[in-house]
């Protein structure tokens, strides 16, 4: 049964890509949805099965590689961490596939779209359910191409062509790094498989090497270099730039890929190879630098983006910085528990989001948005119940799971542990403040849209509103429902092996200050950005953005790095490439090879022509030069 | 042996002299007439060697049917008298350089063949002495050689049929009969009914 | 010198083939003398096997030199077909512009 999981949304994927024109639209809409939505029940039962405390079980499909030492399979290895993640995938994969029926309506194109999705969450699957590293990196590389389809789903324009190949490239760079994680795996320790690696790493613990003129542990060099990879497919700070270009995709992409599965592929990654990073305190302390830097760094920027989509990614790559370094103080579990109920409210802010587009006819500038929120009561509920969670609302998801990063980051005796902490609190309140921004700038206020009448304005159709209220459910009580299991008193016996701890994890109790200030000062903030956005009409808004304008267009353009990596990566490789084109493409190898040997060949052949001359007496005299040299050989032989 | 040895030289003389003068002359009759005077002179170098069968069959193959067809080609086509073009006297020297060469390795093939000693033993059918050539000859083709004499009928039968269907021209204004044709000629083809109104003709263009 | 042996009747047949060689690629005036030269050689080829038969007392010498002649002829007659053939197509049957075959 754990093979259907997997292989039932590939036979949706290649029923809807082969066959989409055949069976129609709304055909392929229904095979692929609920094929997925099956794999979503399985796996459901699976969580079951672990929740009461079942042992790790690996299916082999078969085997892949059997050469010399190095034996691979394909196989499903579910364990309870792969039982975490595949509830999430299929769960949110399935929702949208759904909310898609509605959203796509209008797009000729709906077979593909549909195939794609499954093709991603099959690849997914792969990702989650892989025992060895390599086919680790083939879901981890079949989910990029999928990112890359998705994407650029609407081809023909072009920014969604240059976005998806941004997206593609950036990843590809993270991927690298991942791959000389696994080579240096594979040289030094002899063999991909989790288990045979995981139960190694002890041997290997003090083995130092050499690698490119820097001297380290080897332990260190592997985690760096996966976290490498896992920064790229994550979105963390030097390899994100590619996740706010990938809102140019549909918004049920955005929600599948960017918030709930494909991104947090890194930070699973990371909590797989548990192991490994226990043993590298350097590695750790990596992590969570660029976890807590990424996620500070995101929320300023999100601070005053203008796209509902974009807000929203922001939030993502902020979050997922979270994720991180609570990966890097040792808490896995807290960081796969913020991953768990992350992808609920995260995939419902941007359904919702999806929704409020859908109603304004394609409107995504929030700026010609407001007042909307008795035209949309439904979207608007929900995106309240999913803004609440995210900021830390008492008794909501985000309140336990973000609560639990800051409280384990306070209590980690990692060097890095004070700046985490510190700023996850502050990134809390900047998360609080730019969510409660989009709301009120998005459904409050005057409607300022120039384009649509506000009569026109309407509800979506129930087949969007039913995925976003099963995500509302969600985002409302899988917090709570799932506290005790994932991080409570007796986390270790959900996790068992699947998460490696070096010590025993101790959870300690905050003291009540640190417990209240965070949800206090949420629900603060809510005032606040009320009497900013709407009281006051933005005017000390305004005029603070008008003193400090050089750092609100720093904002404002990202910390301008796609400026920096255009004139530092861009422009140079471009040239080269260029250049190689030119020179070393052209003129040398074609020079040389084809072209090259068209032109000896033909001046040969020129030059042999002149022999044919047509004149059968030209022949017979060549014919009796030749019995004459053949007679001369013979008698002075 | 005296007689033949002057035979010889006078014969072989001409020969060489008609077919240097085959080569170069400059009208093309007369380069066929020398060409019949070559074939005469080696049809009497036969008959002195004692193959005078063969010498009587050149007589009458060569000059009488071979010669006689270039005559008739050569009229037919009406071959204008031209004068040598430059070209002959720009490949003069390198092609009898290259022709004196080869005449000299012949020579030489011939002058340092080592005769085997039982030469004469190697015949396989030796000529009879009281047979005349033609009666040798015929002993000879009807039985042992039968293959080849039928294979070189076939070769003239072969022959014929090529030059004929090369040359042959049918005129095109000419009408022909088809018997064919007009056999197998079915109603509807030769037959047809029209509906001629009165006072008017009727076309009939076929 | 005096005594003529079978050397003197192949050096005559090697001379009259090269004469008929030397005619068929030094001649720039028409085909017709080309196929004469053809004839030539063959006249030399038939020389040279009377000889060695007359010389072997072998009769076979001759048999062969009636199928060169059967040959002979025969050939004579396909190329002057070809010839006229030629003629009717082209109007010219000097060697120079008998170049079709070029390239």
């Amino acid at each position: 049964m754990a093979y259907l999981i997997v292989f039932l949304p590939l036979i949706g994927f290649l029923i809807s890509g082969a066959f989409g024109r055949k069976i129609g639209d709304l055909g392929s809409q229904i095979i692929t949805s609920s094929l997925v939505g099956i794999s979503a029940i399985i796996s459901g039962y699976y969580l079951f099965l672990f929740v009461s405390g079942a042992d790790p079980q690996n299916f082999k499909i078969f085997t892949w590689i059997s050469s010399g030492n190095l034996n691979l399979n394909w196989s499903i290895y579910i364990d309870s961490l792969t039982a975490v993640m595949l509830v999430v995938v299929t769960s949110v994969s399935t929702l949208v596939h759904v909310y898609s029926i509605g959203y796509m309506s209008h797009d000729p194109d709906k077979p593909r779209f549909m195939s794609y999705l499954s093709l991603f969450t099959f690849a997914m699957l792969m990702l989650i359910t892989s025992d060895n590293f390599l086919q680790l990196f083939f879901g981890w590389e079949g989910v990029g191409l999928a990112s890359y389809l998705l994407i650029g789903f609407w081809f023909k324009k072009p920014s969604a062509n240059a976005a998806a190949i941004k997206a593609f490239i950036v990843n590809r760079v993270g991927d690298f790094g991942l791959a000389i994680g696994i080579f240096l795996i594979f040289k030094y320790l002899g063999t991909l498989n989790f288990n045979e690696v995981f139960s190694s790493t002890k041997i290997l613990a003090d083995q130092k090497i050499h690698l490119l003129g820097f001297e380290g542990s080897l332990i260190t060099f592997i985690c760096v270099f996966l976290f490498i990879g896992a920064m790229g497919k994550s979105a963390q700070l030097f390899l994100h730039t590619w996740l706010p270009d990938a809102m140019e995709g549909p918004t049920p992409v955005s929600a599948l890929i960017h918030a709930a599965t494909m991104v947090t592929a890194g930070v699973f990654l990371v909590v797989r190879c548990s192991p490994l990073y226990e043993l590298s305190s350097t590695a750790q302390n990596l992590v969570v630098i660029i976890g807590s830097t990424t996620a500070f760094f995101a929320a300023t920027i999100g601070l005053v983006q203008n796209d509902i989509k974009r807000v929203i990614a922001y939030s993502t790559c902020s979050q997922l910085g979270y994720m991180f370094f609570a990966a890097g103080v040792g808490a896995y579990h807290v960081a796969i528990f913020h991953l768990f109920t992350h992808a609920f409210f995260k995939a419902l802010l941007f359904l919702c989001a999806g929704s409020v587009i859908h109603s304004l006819h394609e409107e995504q500038d929030i700026r010609n948005m407001g007042g909307i929120y008795k035209k949309i009561p439904y979207t608007y509920a929900f995106m309240v119940i999913g803004t609440l969670a995210i900021t830390g609302f008492p008794f909501l998801s985000g309140f336990y799971s973000k609560d639990a990063i800051l409280e384990s980051a306070f209590f980690s005796n990692n060097a890095f542990a004070i700046y985490a902490t510190t700023l996850g609190v502050v990134t809390a309140l900047l998360t609080s403040f730019y969510s409660w921004r989009l709301i009120f700038k998005t459904f409050h206020g005057t409607y300022r849209n120039k384009n649509y009448s506000f009569e026109k304005v309407h509800e979506s159709p129930i087949v969007i509103l039913g995925p976003l209220s099963i995500l509302t459910v969600g985002a409302l009580f899988a917090g709570y429902l799932f506290k005790d299991v994932l991080i409570g008193h007796h986390f270790n016996e959900f996790w068992k092996s699947a998460i490696f701890f070096k010590e025993q994890f101790e959870l300690h109790h905050p003291p009540l200050w640190f417990l209240l200030f965070t949800p206090v000062s949420g629900i603060l903030i809510i005032f606040l950005t009320y009497y900013l956005y709407i009281k006051n009409d933005e005017k000390i808004l305004n005029n603070i953005i008008d003193q400090h304008k050089p750092l609100y267009n720093f904002l404002l353009n990202k910390w301008y790095f796609d400026e920096l990596y255009e004139f530092l990566f861009v422009k140079p490789f471009k040239r080269i490439g260029n250049f190689l084109w030119n020179y070393g493409d052209i003129k040398l190898i074609d020079g040389f090879g084809p072209n090259g040997f068209a032109k000896v060949v033909k001046y040969i052949s020129d030059r042999a022509v002149i022999f044919q001359s047509g004149y059968l007496y030209h022949y017979a005299f060549v014919i009796l030069i030749g019995l004459t040299v053949l007679l001369t050989y013979m008698i002075i032989n | 042996m005296l007689a033949h040895s002057i035979v010889f030289y006078l014969f072989s003389f001409i020969v060489i002299v008609s077919s240097l003068a085959v080569i170069s002359s400059k009208n093309t009759v007369h380069a066929v007439f020398f060409l019949i005077l070559d074939f005469v002179s080696v049809s009497c170098l036969f008959i002195m060697m004692g193959a005078e069968y063969l010498g009587m069959l050149t007589l009458i193959v060569y000059v009488g049917a071979v010669a006689v067809l270039f005559l008739f080609v050569v009229m037919m086509l009406n071959v204008n008298f031209k004068s040598l073009k430059g070209g002959f006297l720009k490949y003069l020297p390198f092609g009898s350089l290259i022709a004196i060469v080869l005449l000299i390795e012949l020579v030489i093939m011939i002058g340092t063949w080592k005769y085997k000693d039982n030469f004469i033993q190697t015949s396989k059918i030796l000529i009879n002495k009281n047979l005349s050539n033609t009666e040798a000859i015929g002993n000879v083709i009807y039985t042992d050689y039968i293959q080849y004499f039928q294979l070189s009928g076939m070769i003239l039968l072969v022959a014929m049929i090529g030059a004929i269907l090369l040359t042959f021209r049918r005129k095109e204004n000419l009408k022909r009969q088809d018997i064919t044709k007009q056999v197998s000629r079915e109603r509807n083809e030769g037959v047809s009914l029209e509906d001629v109104p009165s006072f008017k003709g009727v076309n009939l263009n076929d | 010198m005096i005594e003529v042996s079978l050397g003197h009747y192949l050096i005559l047949s090697a001379i009259v083939f090269v004469i008929g060689v030397i005619g068929i690629f030094l001649n720039r005036k028409n085909i017709i003398v080309l196929l004469m030269s053809v004839e030539l050689m063959l006249i030399a080829v038939n020389i040279n096997l009377v000889a060695f038969s007359v010389y072997l007392q072998d009769i076979v010498g001759q048999v062969f030199t009636m199928f060169v002649l059967t040959v002979a002829a025969g050939e004579a007659a396909i190329g002057l077909a070809i010839l006229v053939v030629f003629f009717r197509n082209k109007g010219s049957i000097h060697v120079d512009d008998i170049n079709t075959l070029k390239g």
